[in-house]
């Protein structure tokens, strides 16, 4: 089980490092926050292997809120794009 | 069993994950990389939730899972609908290969207005000349 752990832990960071490509690249600001939104996902995820690691099912309170926090990042930049602030991408 | 099963799910769900970051970064425009992630993670959200659910077998814990997956399976739409309307009406390029774009010819992106297509002659001059029945209901 160890091992499996350890694999999936190995590609959800890769798939984070993937994302972050596409922050860094991505050419306009909803790009941008389609990968953000991707990194609360997979940091759920993470999380979650994590409380099978160490045994501990506290953790699933943090992916709870990560979740959350994910959401409402992606409906407020929605709002902020569609009101037409100032943007740079 | 139990065993076998969860790290089954442990490796699907990754597996899953990476695949949504490997389609946010090779995908062409915004809305097929919407495509990518939000199916493709919430899936893998799904997948490690289980694995979570079946390692600690209480109650609490399968309740909590459970929690996490259906906030996932509500939020996970809606999020992909806002951004992706956000998207265009911002305007965002879509993809050259692209057939169809329905939105297109109906919506107007300057006074934010989206016709049907089927609107009859009366229906386009209302808001000129108002009809004789809405200047009863004043």
């Amino acid at each position: 089980m160890d091992t499996v752990i350890l694999i999936s832990q190995v590609l959800m960071g890769l798939a984070l490092v993937l994302a972050f490509v596409r922050v860094v690249r991505g050419p306009s600001l909803p790009d941008r926050v389609v990968a953000l939104e991707l990194f609360a996902s997979t940091v759920v995820g993470m999380v979650g292997v994590y409380a099978i690691k160490m045994d501990v099912s506290s953790f699933l309170d943090a992916a709870i809120v990560i979740a959350l926090m994910g959401f409402l990042t992606a409906i407020g930049f929605a709002r902020f794009l569609e009101r037409g602030g100032p943007r740079d991408d | 069993m139990i065993e076998f099963v969860k790290g089954f799910l442990v490796i699907a769900g990754a597996t899953f994950m990476l695949l949504a970051a490997l389609g946010i970064l090779r995908l062409p425009d915004l809305l097929t990389r919407m495509h990518a992630t939000t199916k493709a993670a919430a899936l893998g959200v799904i997948l490690l939730m289980l694995a979570v659910a079946l390692h600690f077998l209480q109650v609490a814990v399968v309740a909590r899972a459970f929690a996490i997956i259906v906030f996932v399976l509500m939020t996970a739409p809606v999020a992909a609908h806002v951004i992706g309307r956000a998207g265009y009406f911002v305007g965002s390029k879509l993809w050259d290969g692209t057939v169809k774009d329905e939105l297109r010819p109906n919506y107007d992106p300057l006074t934010h207005e989206l016709k049907s297509g089927l609107e009859t002659e009366a229906n386009a001059r209302r808001d000129i000349k108002p009809s004789p029945q809405e200047s009863d209901e004043e």
